[in-house]
């Protein structure tokens, strides 16, 4: 392409914007139901769950790791917000009972995500594991506390003040969206504007130099699992209050989407690259996809076969545009 | 075959070789003759040009200019190293380039593996044959033994042996005794003589003089990449040749001033540093009980060739390796116990990494990003990162530094060599250092940028920063350095004045002697 640098990297960081402008156009015509304000406000709650764990894996790929562990931090947190607060805790071996407010059990939620979270990232630094293995155990690990802590039932019957968080509504606009803008803003902030994020982009960029730099490269690395575990906690809440019910597998195969959401945003997987604007982006190209399909009628079947293929091509095209620096010494 | 030779016995002759790379021209006219049944030794420094010119005779990069000849005249272009095996020139690379996870004899024949007649590895003959190989290299191994599983010497025999399996015409060894035992490099020697007999031709690097006398013929000197000398070794004393591979003015690189040092700044004592890989290998020490002192206003130069530890001293003082690490250190008569980068960074150090791509560069950010990163507290209003404050007090040091960059949000990896070290010494300028480690500072880099950055040391040393510098360009340390000091095998063997140091007694301290090599 023979255009400036400065402008093909203006063209690289719009592409998906572009991109979810023209689906929506052509959606647009396509479907006399697709461009309405309930359809928008529709397609907006739909993300919102995969927008969450989409900015917890942003942060751990920006870092040049990934998660796989989040669907399944989400089922545990749900099952955890659910069962304190319709059953409270009985602490084993003693007369203990522990009743929990719905606040209470909302931040016992994400502190627990926070927790498996932080696991992760001590068993990638201190134990040195591959950080797909280390999330990888954890998939299975919190899947099964998940199912331990249930029964392998369903919780259900949550109370309305619980369920506000996934059914409520403010200014006409649901609670989940309200979490999902909050969050994108705080860790748009917190990348783009905070010595974490600057961190953040060294550790992903360049390990080594980082270390050399001074930067405590493990100390990063755990605050990003850590932030990945705590919004998985989050999605955890939005999940179980919209279905006013916690399901032992809720989340499953959930982290798949957020990888697809953060790469179609033009995050590189090998860290150090990348934006929280490219996976909001990524988060409704995937939203505006799935529902357009639907009003379009397309089977269930084929519809899964062209998420696959939205998400080779958006790679095909980031790699045939990114920069080759192949040793030239 | 060995009628055709016989009546010529120059196997390989490279007439006018020129090879440029960005702003360094590696290769300058450079002419060699390999002669059947004899070995040609290719000595000099560290950066003579002797590797580049081993790479185009056996093709991993074209020559810009000049011809390669084989026997008679046969004018030939390799496209790549199989190319040049193909026409029976074989190399043994210093680094080793063998698979672990395949077994000696799959890494033999890797890419040449023999068949069955159903298409299958006919793995009978391939073992057998490798047996041969074993046996001629006197390696008491089974050829089903995974690479990885032995050692290093034992790694760089098979390696010799992949390049005996090809049936070389020419055999190209590129400093193949550098891991290996006494008795090895006995056996090695042998095979060296049996292939001589064989009317095999070798071009042999080295830096240890003394295993000259057991096997050379002819000797061709390198110096800033052009032959130098080229003589038979016959008759030719370790004192000429080092006075031939050193032999140039240093004054014409640059002018140092002088000034009073001042103040002790920095105190290294009996400081050691093990392998931290496991076996025989790790209980190595890279850096073996090595004292120095810097003081204020004062550059140190470390002088060896490759390998000599210098980049692990510097590693070993700013904290890199504090579990391997033992002896004393104190900054400003202080004692300091660094257990991290961000320790000596606080007391006060600043690190420029040798390689710069790897261990020095950010190279998804920008140039901003990258000169910040060591300060960013001070680009911080109201706990976050302000750009204006950040480009406000970054152009001063870009400034300073002359860096040439459309702007601070330019990516680093678009800046040349040159421009991208000028973002890496702006960057710890900026953490306000009192000691400045850099480790060869103007590797890649073109000859002005390296004149800029001579004349920044200088600067830096008048205003009162201690600076110890890497090198192993020898006119280099010797223009810039207050005191030289070097080192060989991990080892401190020298330390010089400015006054008393001449390239002749600089290099003799860096290479190793006798005595090394027998231990």
């Amino acid at each position: 392409m023979p255009l400036s640098p400065q402008l093909t990297s203006q063209f690289v960081r719009l592409r998906s914007l572009i991109a979810l402008v023209l689906m929506t156009v052509a959606l647009s015509l396509l479907s006399p139901n697709f461009l309405t304000a309930d359809n928008g406000i529709n397609i907006l709650r739909q993300v919102s769950i995969n927008m969450c764990l989409s900015i917890g894996m942003t942060l751990v790929i920006l870092s040049g790791g990934i998660d796989l562990s989040v669907g399944s931090i989400l089922g545990f947190a749900g099952a955890i917000a659910a069962g304190l607060v319709k059953n409270g805790l009985s602490i084993p071996g003693t007369d203990l009972h522990l009743q929990f407010t719905t606040s209470g059990a909302i931040l016992a939620a994400v502190f627990v995500g926070a927790l498996l979270g932080l696991h992760n990232g001590v068993a990638i630094t201190r134990f040195r594991l591959p950080p797909f293995i280390a999330t990888l155990g954890m998939l299975s690990i919190a899947r099964g506390l998940a199912f331990l802590w249930t029964g392998g039932f369903p919780i259900t019957g949550l109370g309305a003040d619980f369920g506000f968080i996934g059914t409520g509504a403010w200014l006409g606009v649901p609670m989940p969206v309200w979490i999902m803008v909050a969050f994108a803003i705080l860790f748009f902030v917190v990348t783009k504007r905070t010595r974490f994020g600057r961190h953040l982009y060294a550790v992903g960029g360049n390990e080594c130099a980082a270390r050399l730099t001074g930067l405590s490269v493990s100390r990063i690395k755990i605050a990003v699992y850590t932030l990945a575990g705590a919004l998985a906690g989050v999605a955890g809440l939005i999940v179980t209050a919209r279905l006013d019910s916690a399901q032992p597998n809720a989340g499953l195969s959930y982290e798949l989407d957020a990888i697809a959401a953060v790469v179609i945003g033009g995050t590189s997987l090998s860290g150090g690259r990348g934006t929280i604007f490219g996976t909001v982006l990524g988060c409704l190209i995937i939203g505006v996809l799935n529902n357009g399909l639907f009003l379009l009628n397309v089977p269930p079947m084929l519809q899964y076969v062209i998420k696959g293929y939205v998400i080779l091509i958006a790679v095909a095209i980031d790699q045939a545009s990114a920069p080759r620096n192949r040793d030239s010494s | 075959m060995t009628s055709l030779l016989a009546s010529n016995d120059g196997l390989l002759e490279a007439t006018g070789i020129t090879k440029t790379f960005p702003g360094v021209r590696a290769l300058d006219d450079v002419s060699l003759r390999v002669r059947a049944g004899r070995l040609l030794a290719l000595l000099g420094e560290n950066g003579a040009g002797k590797s580049t010119l081993m790479n185009v005779l056996s093709g991993v990069f074209p020559p810009d200019a000049g011809t390669i000849t084989l026997g008679r005249g046969k004018s030939v272009n390799f496209a790549n190293p199989r190319a040049a095996q193909d026409h029976g020139i074989g190399i043994v690379h210093q680094e080793l380039n063998l698979v672990p996870g395949l077994t000696i004899a799959e890494n033999i024949w890797l890419g040449r593996e023999p068949r069955t007649s159903a298409g299958f590895i006919d793995y009978r003959r391939l073992n057998a044959d490798t047996a041969a190989i074993l046996a001629r290299l006197d390696l008491k191994i089974s050829p089903v033994t995974l690479v990885g599983d032995l050692r290093v010497g034992q790694q760089q025999l098979v390696e010799i042996g992949k390049a005996l399996s090809a049936n070389a015409r020419v055999l190209i060894l590129d400093e193949p005794t550098s891991s290996l035992s006494a008795h090895e490099v006995e056996v090695l020697f042998n095979v060296i003589a049996e292939l001589k007999k064989q009317d095999v031709g070798l071009v042999y690097i080295t830096h240890k003089f003394e295993e000259l006398a057991r096997l050379c013929d002819d000797v061709v000197i390198m110096r800033d990449g052009r032959v130098v000398g080229e003589m038979p070794y016959e008759g030719l004393t370790r004192e000429r040749i080092i006075q031939l591979m050193a032999g140039r003015e240093s004054k014409d690189v640059f002018q140092k001033s002088a000034f009073e040092p001042g103040a002790e700044l920095l105190k290294v004592e009996n400081v050691s540093l093990t392998g931290s890989a496991s076996g025989s290998a790790g209980r190595r020490l890279l850096v073996n009980n090595v004292s120095l002192t810097l003081r204020r206003r004062e550059v140190l130069g470390i002088f060896g060739l490759v390998g000599a530890g210098r980049t692990e001293l510097l590693e070993t003082i700013f904290g890199l390796h504090p579990r391997r690490t033992s002896g004393n250190i104190s900054v400003c008569g202080k004692p300091a116990s660094f257990r991290s980068p961000a320790d000596a960074i606080r007391a006060g150090l600043a690190l420029a990494p040798e390689d710069r791509k790897r261990d020095g560069l950010i190279l998804p950010m920008s140039v901003a990003a990258n000169a910040s990163l060591a300060s960013l507290r001070r680009t911080l209003r109201g706990g976050f990162v302000s750009r204006r404050k950040e480009s406000d007090y970054l152009i001063p040091y870009v400034d300073r530094f002359r860096v040439k960059t459309p702007s601070l949000d330019q990516l680093i990896v678009n800046l040349s060599g040159g421009n991208q070290q000028k973002v890496i010494l702006a960057k710890w300028l900026a953490t306000d250092p009192k000691i400045l480690l850099l480790d060869e500072p103007t590797r890649g880099i073109d000859v002005n940028a390296k004149r800029e950055i001579y004349a920044f040391i200088d600067e830096l040393a008048r205003n009162g920063l201690g600076l110890i510098v890497v090198s192993s360009e020898l006119p280099e340390v010797l223009a810039l350095s207050d005191r030289i000091l070097v080192m060989c095998e991990g080892r401190k063997t020298a330390e010089f004045t400015r006054a008393e140091a001449t390239p002749e007694r600089v290099l003799h301290a860096a290479l190793p002697d006798r005595a090394a090599l027998a231990s």
